[in-house]
């Protein structure tokens, strides 16, 4: 029952960073579409550091694969920003490109550098994830991966940032009514900009926590199993509300987790079900919650509306 | 307005120049990466990516690669034409990567297991995936699901799905589903004599010139029937189009329907070759779906267009299995294609660019006929809100 919890709460770090990420850019009007573009390339940045600092540990080495996954994130979600904010780019398309291109660049780069080491055996994955050892901290026989607390803070940290600020009171404001926001001197591009790197941030935090957890050995060309999508999911689940989210997240998290662990309770093992069905699980469950939940959507209203300062 | 225009300022024009633009622009982006991996084979390889089947010395074995390449160009054409039809309603089939999985799937079934003939096969395969396109599209038009986000979950519960399905039609001795030309000839699709022209190349086939008979028939159900006009009216003003007596929800479900048809004839017409065996224990969803997004909007969503960016495509990606592999590696076409989508996002931005250019040279409009053009464009923009 302990794994159960211990592989809930991980996977729904995962989801809440990446929903957290998808509804501040949602807020500010982008529809981040690209989110799993960007958890493979900020797990990457994450995974390079893994790589080259072998004999680091503990915090110091913590912090640095953070900060890595972070710049990656935004220096990659800027593409998305460029494209949908100054060149008014369709979201959609752009978000599926940065899909595939965060998958295919991940690919190119890890297997050019492994083809110099590893001779004939090119796989493309980074390394054996020995050191990431160091980001679990055992609690009796929970084991805490430290990215669940750096999670639960993003979510304090976003809460306040959107509703009790200043600077998110205008981003939400360019998510609603982009006009209006700028009639009062709001620079609706900054702050698309803004609510887009942000996103970038948070999904990069994101794809470092999918790579850390459960995943021994993961290849970067199977890309994050469409945990980018889940995650936006999650976030139209929980009313583009952070609190919402966080709770939606456990709830998909679990479903995520039982096809994990289904062979270890007797119970679920007893009913005899074929595994591909608990596979598929968290997949069924998204739609049925969506069928039951988007009539009275809450999205924010401008969103996915290219900014035209002509427009009224 | 077009018909007035001069030669560059069409819109056809000026989709290619920009097409082509992208795909030059990828064609570098690639370049440089495989120049950044290993500076000294960086021109040979860009060149068996670009040339492919070219290279090869021995005519034969150049018409025998010519026929593969075409016979992968026409599942890529079909799932392209799903993006495209459903894009020209408004509405956007990420979900074209399951609806493949489903069509391969079910007419895998229907020729391994039940030994069905190919027609019947063919279409259990096609109506699968408009079942499960129309399924996104009734979500969409009765509970306001976004289409994306069920088009993942669906590629997703696809996947899993086919596998378990596909299970029992597993060769023994592999991780494939069985040879069907061993197994089940009359499931497979006749060559009609095709084969002849390609060095006897026994994958080619009926899929070649049905595909493109249905890019035909796609391009004048849109612009030539009732059907079409009223099917576009609903993409590009919900609301207006309802006023006028249009039914959306239906019209939502039956684009849907459609698309996921489309997208699984081309997952049957490809299994239904032989060419290749489907894995039954794939792990990710088909890559011709997503290349479908890439080719649709490659094409300048026309689906004539679409015949010929799939075919580069499956050209580039091709070409790129002969890559010299103790120095490069296959993914360097998925890269280029990756490159090339993302550069299409901006085709929009480079067909007003030109535009804008000309213009300025010419000054020669009126400020109303001005108003007019930034009037289409603003329509052409409105309408591809998904």
């Amino acid at each position: 029952m302990i794994t159960l919890l211990n592989y809930t709460l991980a996977f729904a770090a995962i989801l809440l960073l990446v929903a957290l990420g998808g509804c501040v850019s949602e807020h500010s009007g982008v529809i981040n579409l690209g989110l799993e573009g960007i958890m493979v390339i900020g797990a990457l940045g994450g995974a390079l550091v893994m790589k080259f600092m072998p004999n680091a540990g503990g915090f110091g080495l913590f912090l640095c694969v953070m900060l890595a996954s972070i710049v990656f994130g935004v220096i990659y979600s800027s593409l998305l920003a460029v494209a949908c904010i100054n060149l008014k780019a369709d979201q959609t398309i752009v978000g599926t490109a940065l899909n595939m291109l965060g998958t295919a660049l991940a690919t190119v780069i890890v297997k050019s550098m492994n083809l110099s080491s590893s001779g004939g055996a090119n796989t493309s994955s980074v390394v054996k994830y020995e050191n990431k050892q160091a980001f679990f901290s055992n609690l009796g026989s929970f084991e805490l991966n430290w990215f669940m607390v750096v999670a639960l803070v993003m979510l304090a940290v976003v809460f306040v940032l959107l509703y009790k600020t200043k600077f998110g009171l205008r981003l939400r404001a360019c998510g609603e009514h982009p006009q209006a926001a700028a009639s009062v001197g709001i620079n609706v591009f900054k702050m698309r900009w803004a609510g887009v790197l942000l996103s970038g941030l948070l999904g990069g935090l994101g794809g470092i926590t999918y790579i850390t957890t459960g995943v021994s050995e993961w290849k970067f060309e199977e890309g994050v199993f469409g945990f980018g999508f889940l995650s936006l999911a999650v976030m139209i689940f929980g009313a583009w509300d952070p609190v919402k989210i966080g709770g939606a997240a456990i709830l998909f998290g679990f479903f995520r987790a039982l096809g994990r662990v289904y062979n270890g309770i007797d119970f679920l093992k007893s009913l005899n079900i074929p595994p591909a069905l608990y596979s598929m699980l968290p997949y069924i469950v998204c739609l049925i919650v969506l069928a039951f939940t988007s009539k009275n959507s809450k999205a924010p209203k401008a969103e996915g509306i290219p900014y035209d300062k002509g427009m009224r | 307005m077009n018909k007035k225009s001069p030669l560059l300022q069409r819109d056809g024009v000026l989709t290619i120049i920009s097409s082509v633009l992208c795909v030059i622009l990828g064609l570098i982006v690639g370049f440089l990466a495989v120049l950044i991996i290993k500076p000294a084979g960086a021109l040979n390889a860009i060149r068996a990516i670009i040339l492919n089947f070219f290279e090869f010395k021995r005519a034969n074995l150049r018409l025998e690669n010519f026929g593969s390449t075409l016979a992968k160009t026409a599942p890529l054409i079909m799932c392209s034409l799903s993006v495209l039809f459903a894009y020209k309603v408004g509405l956007f089939n990420i979900g074209v990567a399951g609806q493949y999985a489903l069509g391969a799937g079910m007419s895998i079934y229907a020729a391994a297991i039940l030994h069905l003939p190919w027609y019947v096969c063919l279409l259990l395969g096609i109506i699968v995936g408009g079942v499960s396109g129309a399924l996104c599209g009734v979500l969409k038009a009765y509970c306001n699901v976004n289409v994306v986000i069920s088009g993942i979950m669906l590629n997703w519960i696809s996947l899993y799905g086919v596998n378990v399905l596909l299970l029992p039609a597993k060769d023994a001795a592999g991780k494939d589903t069985v040879r069907l030309l061993q197994q089940a000839k009359d499931s497979v699709l006749p060559t009609l004599g095709l084969d002849k022209l390609f060095a006897d190349n026994k994958y080619v086939g009926l899929a070649i010139p049905l595909a493109i008979l249905m890019a035909i028939l796609i391009w004048v159900l849109l612009e030539k029937t009732k059907m079409g006009y009223e099917l576009k009216a609903t993409g590009n003003n919900p609301n207006a189009a309802k006023y006028c007596g249009m039914k959306e929800n239906r019209n939502i479900i039956l684009t849907m329907f459609l698309a996921g048809g489309l997208a699984s004839m081309g997952g049957a017409l490809f299994y239904l070759t032989d060419l290749e065996q489907w894995n039954v224990y794939a792990s990710a969803v088909p890559a011709m779906g997503f290349n479908g997004i890439a080719a649709a909007f490659l094409g300048g969503l026309s689906p004539i267009g679409c015949i010929f960016s799939s075919y580069f495509i499956t050209h580039i990606t091709a070409g790129a299995l002969h890559l010299n592999t103790t120095m490069y590696f296959a993914q360097v076409a998925d890269f280029i294609t990756a490159v090339i989508i993302y550069l299409c996002g901006f085709v929009l931005f480079f067909k007003t660019l030109i535009r804008n250019r000309m213009r300025k040279q010419e000054e020669r409009f009126t400020p109303k006929e001005r108003d007019e053009v930034k009037a289409a464009e603003v329509k052409q923009e409105g309408g591809k809100q998904a």
